[in-house]
């Protein structure tokens, strides 16, 4: 007998991929099974905002930095009402969470939450697999009565996969609602809520902006009848192949010339509703680290990405489409992926990226900025 | 935007000497930026003072110049050079302040040299404490964040009085302005304390500037790395958190990356204030380091400092991330950008990005308490540590646990067997920061203490506190199980613990331990340092091991050949023999060898990941070594080990890697030990027909006093197998004897204390040469300075030996060769020889790379440490000769007439160390090593090279003024010609009564000056402590008497290091002096580089 207070007597748990690799570890969060899609963040901060990102919804999200829960969990960090992982994978959980804000402990939050997770297993092995064989179905068993290995990876088998996935009405808030302007109140916005994160719309409320926040399912006229100074289509997850509904209320506002601003998705939805088309990558870019050219201006910003999915548009020439002349305004340096779009005789952009950041670096805040301009010239 | 096309030369100011605060890092930093930019094809000029480094190496710069690092004579060498621009952020503090000196004094406007890669403006900003405040409010401004610590800027002792109540009382934090390391910072707790250590940063501080601070003592302490370029791209390679927190100096703590306990709004909070602040002091490029300290309890930041340049903390983000700072620095400041830059490691994406970590960095310094007796061991602000380790691991157990071990100090590992002691005590010592508190607080932690406790009595951060109770308890079950199983195994190896400690604490043998290990399949897999946590593939083998899945170590066909470093640096063990390492892995890679660096080292060149074919960043003991040559044997043929160039630490492995079936090239194990057996080498020197000084060994008293007798005092003594003279001792008469025997614990029945004559008045030569087995090639031959008896590592030396003849250095060869033969040497050997009368002593031998291998390797333009490697594995010095490593014709130890002289200088720490009194400590030289680096002036004649040595070393001797000259009777015969010659060149002589008789009585005046026991005289007379203290001497010969404790002297050369007054203790040095002075006070001295004197040495060779 120990006198351990150590927690190794936690239940045994399996990662199992597609491919039919599994790990072994350690029960993390609730204990149960998952499934969903393998992804993996580099992020080494910012664990509560990446669990709590709508567009991790139906994705099991692989932390590359080891140590996680460190800091606790507050009530202030994160990007929505719950954790939107469907898994966690970690190797090193904290014990003792330490930080002047944190209410409570991580691995208690997951388990109040019912997220399953796994922890001691090693990650960078299974980044690399994923690196090398990119993003599949994985499943997470947890328990001290596991199926065999056989079942596990039928069941995994039998999980549905992102690609043609269409989930942002699954997230997204199912009635309006309002984030009102910090200080004097200058422009409204209609906020198209594809999954939309918490600091998206206070980045704006910081410019005087009023939010307005709309179902997925908002129309055209519901758009319309916050009467916005400037339309905003937000992140989410799912495959935008699949969101014919807010690609057609997009081309109406661009129709109109209103003043238009979207992010992740939201740009993936631009590059659709131009015409552009939008394809699955090997593994995404999923980290706080990724650096980004701003085009226009020739500057390299490091820049906050969670998206797997990309929009195809030429990088060297500018695109003649319905609404007039469209260029590629952001690359990703790392491997040449569009990261924004800008049109250039029409008030609307985009980017693939998380200016808001939340977690990540704060480098592209400035296109919140670009987004009051657009507006400002508008009024003007 | 490419390449700037204006800039066709380059002049790069190195750090000098190594000294505590300034170390090997700027070696790695200024060889990296010298490669780029050669690469770029500019011409690089390079200054640096000290020859131990390779950036010194004649192949890495276009000129490289050995010469001091002043304002005057890099004034030479751009008046010869013409460089276009000026490079000055890669040589630490001291090529920053050269560079200021010189802007300062219109010299760069004068000769049309640009500085690059900073402005003056900035570095003011950066460095200048009330200019560096107005930074930060401007910051705060801007972004809302960031602050400094409520803080007084004095220049008077007036004004720091009146600073404390400002503050609102004590304790109070001094920082001076301008000086590197930290030096002469410390907490003031009251008004006594207050007065010395700011009135020590007044005269430090080249601008009498300090600073009173708000006490932030327990606060969390944060760095981040950052690099800007010329369109303004920022990014943040690296944020290390410190375990200790402040009030430690961040080079005292144990430091970790990346940070651990800051959620990601407070870390982006000091993100943006850290780019905030590189905009605004106006970095134009390059990198810079930015130090926070975080309110535990409300997050509150403060803005601690900047460097604007690469630093300390610099080199270990980028042996921590793999993305090299100096080398991007270097590309930044001739006009590329970030984005332009390609990342090494992944080769596909850009620089222009923040590296991620999916593992743990931990850094612990290595400090030399055991050196300074007398100091006080606290730690504070100032910085103390004379080097450091660094682990990685898969998370923070192992990788501290690695570091810990990484440090090779007995005692430094966390050990769980025996009575931890009273858990209230431990506490309460766990209060003050030390060497090795994290040990007492392990020791606490046994005790019972709690995560609370523990808290209260340090403030470490309760992440890592927890931390320590997770490794405690896993101790606890190792303890517990009735057997190791291999989840067990799996999981203490997982948490860092080393084969040895679980064996110390199941009660079995090390190998033991391993043999079960390994049984049970419980190996370590070695990972990579990627810099993208695996998100690209990573092209550069950069490996630390991990009790993890899956390895990824690639198979090689091209037999490799694993070269064992020397681990942190310490007082004894420096960079000098990262040097040769990096020399054997250059010279094994262009024979053909796939070569393999194992170190611990983050300072160094060989942990640059471009050095070898292969890294190891692991440990070096025989557990973490075995693991590797395992790993490797897995991968491809290995073709030998080599030991012999890192110092004691890998030679100390080499028998027990022989033992397990390793393959050790080069002087064999056997070989090693009959050298460094008393027993075994007395055979050898006695089949040489050699004699070796009297000597004996004893375990008690009566045995040491019965062959001291026999031998006749003064006689040495030492504990067997020490390094660096550790515990090294003249005694001088029987009672000292006693208690030298009684202070001592290390003496035990297996570890005899060595009593061996001591020979007064001999002259120490050292030697260094090659032996294949059948020729030798003496390397050369450096004749000491000072007299036997002061350590080797702390004498100043000549090459060519300038009182030997040829008859002496035939005797030396004839000696030497026979030794190398009867110990059996394949390689390096460095023998030290005392000259008494006409006998040549022989007294001691070390079979490996030496400390002067470099200074010996630069001095003849020879590369001995290649050659040694090359011989290691096979190639006969004939073949090298063939090959042209080493000359077609003769040796070091027959250089031409006009060859230059080279002199070393050794560089002490004094400044570093208090007692616990705050009072400074003896600068005696003795048997004992304690100086932590080196420079080396290089002249056509001695008494130019001694000068430069000197100036390198402690700054320009005076050619006139004030001298004060104090020595003991013995030395007092030896002074009257040197003291005659200062006269003649212009001199006042300043004497104690005793000495003054003397030099009267031979026809010298001297002023007669009171002892500091004497007190100030009746009419006001200062004493000569209050003189020197006034600034009022310009020279002081002071030598020690006997072995006395604290008489005068000691007060003298306590003042004379606060006041920076150059101190000489042995007449020898006095001698030596004076020919400096004599060839600075006739005409001007030169400069020539590396390159021209080996061009005419060469051609002389020939």
């Amino acid at each position: 007998m120990t006198t351990s207070t150590r927690g190794a007597t936690k239940a045994p748990a399996v990662l199992v991929l597609e491919d039919g690799r599994m790990f072994r570890g350690r029960a993390y969060g609730a204990v149960g099974v998952t499934f969903g899609e393998a992804v993996f963040s580099t992020g080494m901060t910012g664990y509560q905002e990446t669990l709590t990102d709508p567009s991790y919804h139906r994705q099991v999200v692989v932390m590359t930095a080891p140590h996680v829960g460190n800091t606790g969990v507050n009530d202030e960090d994160p990007e929505s009402k719950r954790i939107w992982v469907a898994g966690y994978v970690v190797r090193d959980p904290a014990r003792v969470p330490s930080n002047w804000r944190s209410r409570r402990s991580l691995d208690e939050e997951l388990a109040g939450q019912g997220v399953v997770g796994i922890s001691g297993i090693d990650t960078r092995a299974l980044t690399r697999h994923l690196r090398e064989r990119g993003a599949m179905r994985v499943g997470i068993f947890s328990g001290n009565a596991l199926p065999d290995e056989g079942t596990m990876l039928t069941e995994v088998r039998q999980a549905p996969e992102m690609k043609g996935a269409d989930l942002s009405t699954e997230v997204a808030t199912k009635e309006p609602y309002v984030v009102p302007a910090i200080g004097t109140k200058k422009f409204t916005v209609a906020a198209v809520d594809l999954g939309i994160k918490g600091m998206t719309p206070h980045r704006m409320a910081e410019r005087g902006i009023e939010v307005h926040v709309l179902p997925a399912t908002a129309t055209v006229e519901d758009v319309y009848a916050v009467q916005p100074d400037g339309v905003f289509f937000s992140n989410g997850p799912g495959d935008p192949a699949t969101a014919g509904h807010p690609v057609s209320v997009m081309r109406a506002v661009l129709e109109r010339g209103t003043p238009l601003f979207g992010i992740c998705f939201g740009n993936q939805i631009l590059g659709r509703a131009l015409g552009f088309g939008t394809y699955k990558l090997k593994y995404g870019h999923r980290g706080i680290n990724q650096p980004v050219q701003d085009r226009t201006t020739g500057k390299v910003e490091v820049t906050a990405h969670n998206h797997g999915f990309a929009v195809d548009a030429p990088l060297d020439k500018v695109s003649e489409t319905p609404y007039g002349r469209a260029e590629v305004s952001h690359v990703c340096l790392n491997d040449q992926v569009v990261e924004g779009l800008q049109l250039l005789d029409k008030p609307a952009f985009s980017v693939q990226y998380h200016p808001e950041a939340a977690a990540g670096p704060h480098d592209a805040a400035y296109l919140f900025d670009r987004f009051v301009s657009l507006m400002e010239g508008q009024r003007a | 935007m490419p390449k700037r096309t204006d800039i066709q030369s380059v002049l790069v100011i190195g750090s000098g000497p190594i000294v505590i605060g300034q170390a090997a890092e700027f070696d790695y930093s200024g060889t990296q930026a010298c490669r780029v930019l050669r690469a770029e094809g500019l011409r690089v000029v390079l200054v640096n003072s000290n020859p131990a480094t390779i950036m010194t190496d004649p192949e890495i710069a276009d000129a490289t110049y050995v010469e001091p690092i002043t304002p005057e004579f890099v004034e030479k060498i751009i008046a010869k050079e013409r460089p276009d621009a000026l490079l000055p952020t890669l040589g630490g503090q001291t090529a920053l302040n050269t560079a200021i000196s010189l802007h300062e004094n219109g010299v760069l406007e004068k000769y049309g040299v640009e500085l690059i890669g900073a402005n003056v403006e900035a570095i003011h900003k950066g460095e200048d404490r009330d200019q560096f405040k107005l930074v930060v409010d401007a910051v705060n401004s801007k972004i809302g964040y960031g602050e400094s610590a409520r803080s007084v800027i004095c220049h008077s002792m007036e004004d720091v009085i009146a600073g404390v109540e400002e503050l609102g009382g004590y304790p109070v934090v001094v920082r001076p302005s301008f000086t590197m390391g930290g030096a002469g910072s410390g907490f003031a707790h009251d008004e006594e304390e207050l007065r010395r250590i700011a009135g020590q940063g007044l005269t430090l501080s080249p601008t009498t500037e300090v600073l009173l601070e708000e006490s932030i003592l327990g606060w969390k302490e944060y760095e981040l790395e950052l690099m800007r370029d010329k369109h303004d791209n920022v990014v943040v390679v690296c944020s290390i958190e410190n375990f200790d927190p402040m009030g430690v100096h961040t080079g005292d703590s144990i430091t970790v990356a990346p940070a651990m306990t800051l959620t990601d709004r407070e870390y982006q909070i000091l993100r943006d204030i850290g780019i905030a602040v590189i905009r605004e002091v106006g970095v134009d490029t390059g990198g810079c380091n930015i130090q926070f300290a975080v309110n535990p309890v409300d997050g509150r930041v403060i803005v601690i400092e900047m460097n604007p340049r690469v630093s300390r903390s610099s080199a270990l983000a980028s042996k921590a991330t793999g993305f090299p700072i100096a080398k991007i620095a270097a590309k930044l400041a001739v006009g590329y950008t970030l984005d332009e830059i390609p990342n090494d490691i992944t080769e596909q994406t850009p620089a222009s990005f923040e590296p991620t970590l999916d593992y743990v960095v931990v850094k612990a310094p290595r400090f030399a308490f055991e050196k300074f007796p007398s100091a006080d061991s606290s730690l504070t602000t100032t910085m103390k540590s004379v080097g450091e380790a660094m682990a990685i691991g898969r998370n923070f157990t192992e990788a501290l646990q690695k570091a810990l071990r990484s440090l090779e100090k007995k005692g430094s590992q966390f050990t769980f067997v025996g009575e931890p002691g009273d858990k209230a005590e431990l506490l309460v010592e766990a209060v003050r920061p030390t060497d090795g508190r994290i040990n007492t607080v392990m020791q606490a932690i046994r005790a019972g203490a709690t995560q609370e406790e523990v808290f209260e009595a340090t403030k470490i951060d309760p992440w890592f506190v927890d931390q320590l109770f997770l490794i405690k308890e896993i101790a606890d079950e190792l303890a517990a199980a009735d057997k190791l199983d291999p989840d067990l195994l799996a999981e203490a190896k997982r948490h860092g613990f080393s084969d040895q400690q679980i064996g110390e604490i199941r009660g079995l043998r090390e190998d033991v331990v391993r043999e079960v290990r390994h049984a049970l399949g419980v190996r370590p897999v070695y990972k990579t340092v990627d810099t993208c946590a695996a998100e690209f593939a990573a092209r550069t083998p950069y490996f630390y091991s991990s009790y993890d899945e899956e390895t990824e170590v690639a198979s090689r066909e091209k037999p490799a050949v694993i070269i064992l470093g020397s681990g942190p640096n310490r007082i004894g063990q420096g960079i000098e023999f990262d040097y040769s390492c990096v020399h054997a892995s250059f010279a094994l890679s262009d024979a053909g060898y796939e070569t393999v660096m194992v170190n611990c080292n983050p300072e160094t060149v060989s942990t640059d990941y471009d050095t070898s074919d292969r890294l190891y960043f692991e440990p070096l003991t025989l557990e973490d070594v075995l693991e590797i040559v395992h790993a490797e044997s897995l991968a491809g043929p290995i073709a030998g080990v080599v030991v012999q160039l890192g110092g004691q630490t890998p030679l100390g492995l080499s028998q027990a890697l022989k033992d397990n079936g390793v393959p050790v090239v080069g002087t064999s194990p056997e070989a090693i030990h009959a050298a460094e057996d008393r027993g075994a080498f007395g055979q050898v020197l006695a089949e040489a027909g050699l004699p070796a000084p009297k000597h004996g060994t004893a375990t008690t008293f009566a045995g040491a006093k019965a062959i001291a007798d026999e031998i006749g005092y003064p006689v040495l003594v030492r504990p067997s197998y020490v390094l660096g003279g550790r515990g090294m001792e003249i005694v001088y008469d029987e009672a000292r004897l006693e208690s030298y025997i009684a202070e001592s614990t290390e003496i035990s029945p297996s570890r005899p204390v060595l009593v061996d004559r001591f020979l007064d008045d001999a002259i120490e030569i050292d030697v260094d040469a090659l032996y294949d087995g059948e020729e030798l090639y003496l390397g050369g031959v450096m004749e000491h300075i000072e007299e036997a008896g002061i350590h080797s590592g702390d004498s100043a030396c000549a090459l060519p030996p300038i009182t030997l003849g040829g008859f002496d250095i035939k005797r030396l060869r004839a000696s030497t060769e026979a030794i190398a033969k009867g110990v059996g040497v394949r390689g390096l050997i460095n023998i030290q020889f005392a000259m008494a009368g006409d006998i040549l002593y022989v007294l001691e031998a070390n079979p490996r790379a030496s400390r002067t291998v470099p200074f010996t390797s630069k001095a003849t333009a020879v590369p001995l440490a290649k050659a040694a490697a090359r011989i290691s594995l096979g190639a006969t010095i004939a073949e090298l000769r063939a090959e042209g490593l080493l000359p077609a014709n003769g040796d070091g130890g027959e250089l031409p007439l006009d060859a230059p002289i080279s002199v070393k200088e050794a560089v002490m720490p004094w400044s570093r160390f208090r007692d616990i009194h705050g009072r400074g400590v003896d600068t005696v030289l003795g048997p004992e090593m304690r100086s932590t680096g080196e420079v080396m002036g290089i002249d056509s004649v001695f008494g130019t090279a001694y000068a430069k040595s000197q100036a390198g070393a402690y700054g320009p001797l005076p050619t006139k003024g004030r001298a004060f000259i104090s020595v003991a009777n013995r030395d007092k015969r030896s002074m009257i010609f040197p003291a005659r010659e200062l006269v003649a060149h212009g001199f006042e002589l300043l004497a104690t009564s005793g000495t003054a008789e003397v030099l009267k009585r031979n026809g010298i005046n001297a002023t007669v000056v009171r002892k500091q026991s004497e007190g100030t005289g009746p009419n006001g007379e200062k004493t000569i402590v209050q003189l020197i203290h006034d600034g009022e001497v310009d020279l002081i010969v002071n030598t020690p008497y006997g072995t006395g404790g604290r008489l005068d002297g000691y007060d003298i050369r306590t003042a004379a290091v606060a006041r920076s007054v150059p101190c000489l203790t042995t007449v020898q040095a006095l001698a030596a002096a004076v020919q400096g002075i004599d060839a600075l006070n006739h005409g001007d001295v030169g400069v020539r580089s590396l390159q021209e004197h080996a061009e005419h040495l060469t051609a002389a060779r020939d």
